[in-house]
């Protein structure tokens, strides 16, 4: 098994942390896991996305073509990423932001959520990005939500210890919509 | 430093599965950095530069910390001169940059080979020429093999292929620098920089050696010089023998490289750093549609593996070489396969990564220009060797007439026959 999938966005909504909690939780779980930001200048032009891959085996190419999943919390995200899902790939856009704009394409699963609803819904409207991994996970299962939760709780133990509760509500809002779109 | 496995996850979880899964998460450049620090790194010099940055940010927290040496210096110019003085003292130094910023290191990379200094520059390159852009490259092959400064001297350079083996390399990279008495070169590309894999965090600190040569105050004992200039030619010479033969016993203990399926392979990718992945990748997929493809990727680029490949190169059929530039090492790969089978080679420019599937379409072409070569010749062997057949009735018929003939004509017939014999031969 590998899997890719590409968290974009705007600076500022916790891409990047977002696809190493993602690497985390894969390392708890044993796999082979792979992060590449966009570091370009971009980066200073507002919009922001990483890469995270995961495999039961080493991991080759660190550049993808074509992702199983793609994460679009904009926009402009949605139009450079839409396309690049894989047939029967899926694709979460975040409607709180992208209202009523689509991929269209009938081949791909399209998860339309509210992230800013969902977040504010587990705790903070802040932690939009912590949503879609939710979904995420929820819809695909690469990784345990066992392992997100524990990699979320190291690294806001780390960091700030009084926003673990809300990290986990979060999360734990982002899965049931994956889960409950699944059923 | 490792970080606490979870309880209960699997009692019966053998060693090496709990090992993998205490792995921590590391950016390329942090990893490079604390591989240095834990290789026993006394004192880092270094300017700011993308996609390095985070190397020289990690160093400007870390070694103060431990109590030892960080400058960020005024300029490349300056790091690599302070770093000089340091390894002069015998200290173990590192300096790191990306493309544009070794370029302006290279005059002091010179005075270092020409002088014996140890050192350890890591290069995280970028997309050139001039300031260029910030993307992954591998650009600088020919800078780091063959360049840098002016003068007779060759530089060892370590191409890791993954944070781990970039971290298991920097040790060595340490080493290697004190056990020749020269600067060492680590080249990663922007993507080995700011990506971040799961590593072990395991260390090598090399034993340290007291050394003749440094200069650590003459008090009690005949000065020490440390110099790069020798104004006799008679004497110059000789330092410069001395240097190549210290570069060929480099080239003869140190050359390192690593194959991957290559058992059954007929057809080869040479690529090292972020290109052997994306070729690790085009292999599994190249052998699925039946080409058996495996890769050998060289691991020091100077000293390059020439002979391994050149042995390599009497059984395959053909060898595609891909780098993230426009064909640099693949002059070497001609070099050491010297016409033995055909060398094709990929590469993107700019930033630009190969993806997996050029990297196949690319193989095909190869083996199919191999398979069209094979059946052409097989074609003219089958039709020589049926012309002979004809020949040789043929020439029977034409020597009895031309023998005939000869009674009239004279020796014009035995040329004839000659060149026919010659043919046949």
């Amino acid at each position: 098994m590998e899997c890719s999938v590409v968290f974009a966005g705007f600076g500022g909504q916790g891409l990047l942390f977002t696809g190493q909690v993602l690497a985390r939780a894969a390392i708890k779980d044993g796999l082979e896991v792979f992060w590449i930001p966009s570091y370009g200048p971009e980066m200073r032009g507002g919009t922001a996305d990483c890469t995270v891959i995961v495999a039961d085996h080493p991991i080759g190419s660190p550049v993808v073509d074509q992702f199983d999943a793609a994460v679009a919390m904009n926009l402009p995200s949605l139009r450079k990423f839409g396309p690049r899902v894989t047939p029967g790939g899926l694709l979460i856009v975040n409607t709180s932001l992208v209202t009523s704009q689509t991929s269209a394409r009938a081949e791909i699963n399209e998860l339309r959520l509210p992230c800013t609803e969902l977040a504010a819904r587990g705790g903070d409207d802040k932690l939009v990005s912590i949503v879609a991994l939710g979904a995420l996970v929820g819809r695909l299962g690469w990784v345990t939500p066992e392992s997100v939760r524990a990699a979320l709780r190291e690294i806001s133990a780390k960091k700030r210890p009084e926003i673990v509760h809300t990290d986990l509500g979060v999360f734990e809002a982002g899965l049931e919509a994956g889960l409950r779109v699944t059923a | 430093m490792t970080e606490p496995r979870e309880i209960g996850v699997d009692a019966r979880m053998t060693e090496a599965e709990a090992g993998r899964r205490s792995r921590v998460l590391m950016k390329g450049n942090e990893a490079i950095g604390e591989a240095a620090i834990q290789a026993g790194c006394d004192a880092y010099f270094g300017y700011p530069i993308t996609p390095q940055a985070e190397l020289l940010e990690w160093m400007a927290r870390r070694m103060p910390e431990l109590g030892r040496v960080f400058v960020q210096a005024e300029s490349e110019l300056g790091a690599i001169n302070m770093a000089l003085g340091a390894a002069a003292t015998g200290a173990r130094v590192m300096v790191s940059s990306s493309s544009p910023g070794i370029s302006l290191m290279a005059e002091a990379m010179s005075y270092m080979a020409g002088s014996g200094t140890p050192m350890v520059l890591v290069n995280v390159m970028r997309a050139g020429p001039g300031l260029g852009g910030i993307g992954p490259s591998q650009s600088d092959y020919f800078q780091a093999t063959k360049g840098h400064g002016h003068g007779d001297y060759r530089v060892p350079v370590l191409a890791p292929a993954s944070i781990g083996e970039a971290m298991e390399l920097m040790a060595t990279a340490f080493e290697l620098a004190e056990r020749y008495r020269t600067p060492v070169m680590l080249v990663a590309d922007g993507i080995l920089g700011q990506a971040m894999e799961p590593v072990e965090l395991r260390f090598r600190n090399p034993e340290r050696h007291v050394f003749d040569w440094a200069l650590t105050g003459a008090a009690g004992r005949p000065a020490r010089i440390i110099k790069s200039i020798d104004l006799q030619p008679e004497v110059l010479e000789r330092r410069n023998l001395a240097l190549q033969h210290k570069y060929a016993e480099i080239a003869r203990q140190e050359t390192r490289f690593a194959t991957e399926c290559m058992d059954d392979a007929e057809y080869v990718v040479v690529a090292y750093g972020t290109a052997a992945r994306v070729a690790r990748s085009a292999i599994e997929k190249a052998r699925a549609r039946g080409i058996k493809a495996g890769l050998f990727r060289p691991i020091t680029l100077w000293p390059f593996p020439t002979r391994e490949l050149a042995r390599l190169s009497r059984h395959v059929h053909g060898i595609l070489t891909v780098e993230l530039s426009s064909g640099q090492m693949v002059e070497d790969v001609r070099l050491a396969v010297e016409g033995r089978c055909p060398v094709a080679f990929h590469g993107r420019m700019g930033g630009m990564v190969p993806t997996p599937d050029e990297v196949v379409g690319a193989l095909k072409a190869l083996s199919g220009k191999v398979e069209r070569t094979r059946e052409r010749e097989r074609e003219q062997q089958q039709k020589r060797h049926s012309g002979l057949l004809e020949d040789r009735t043929g020439g029977h018929r034409r020597a009895t007439e031309a023998a005939s003939r000869e009674r009239t004509q004279g020796a014009e017939v035995g040329v004839r026959a000659g060149t026919r014999g010659g043919g046949e031969r």
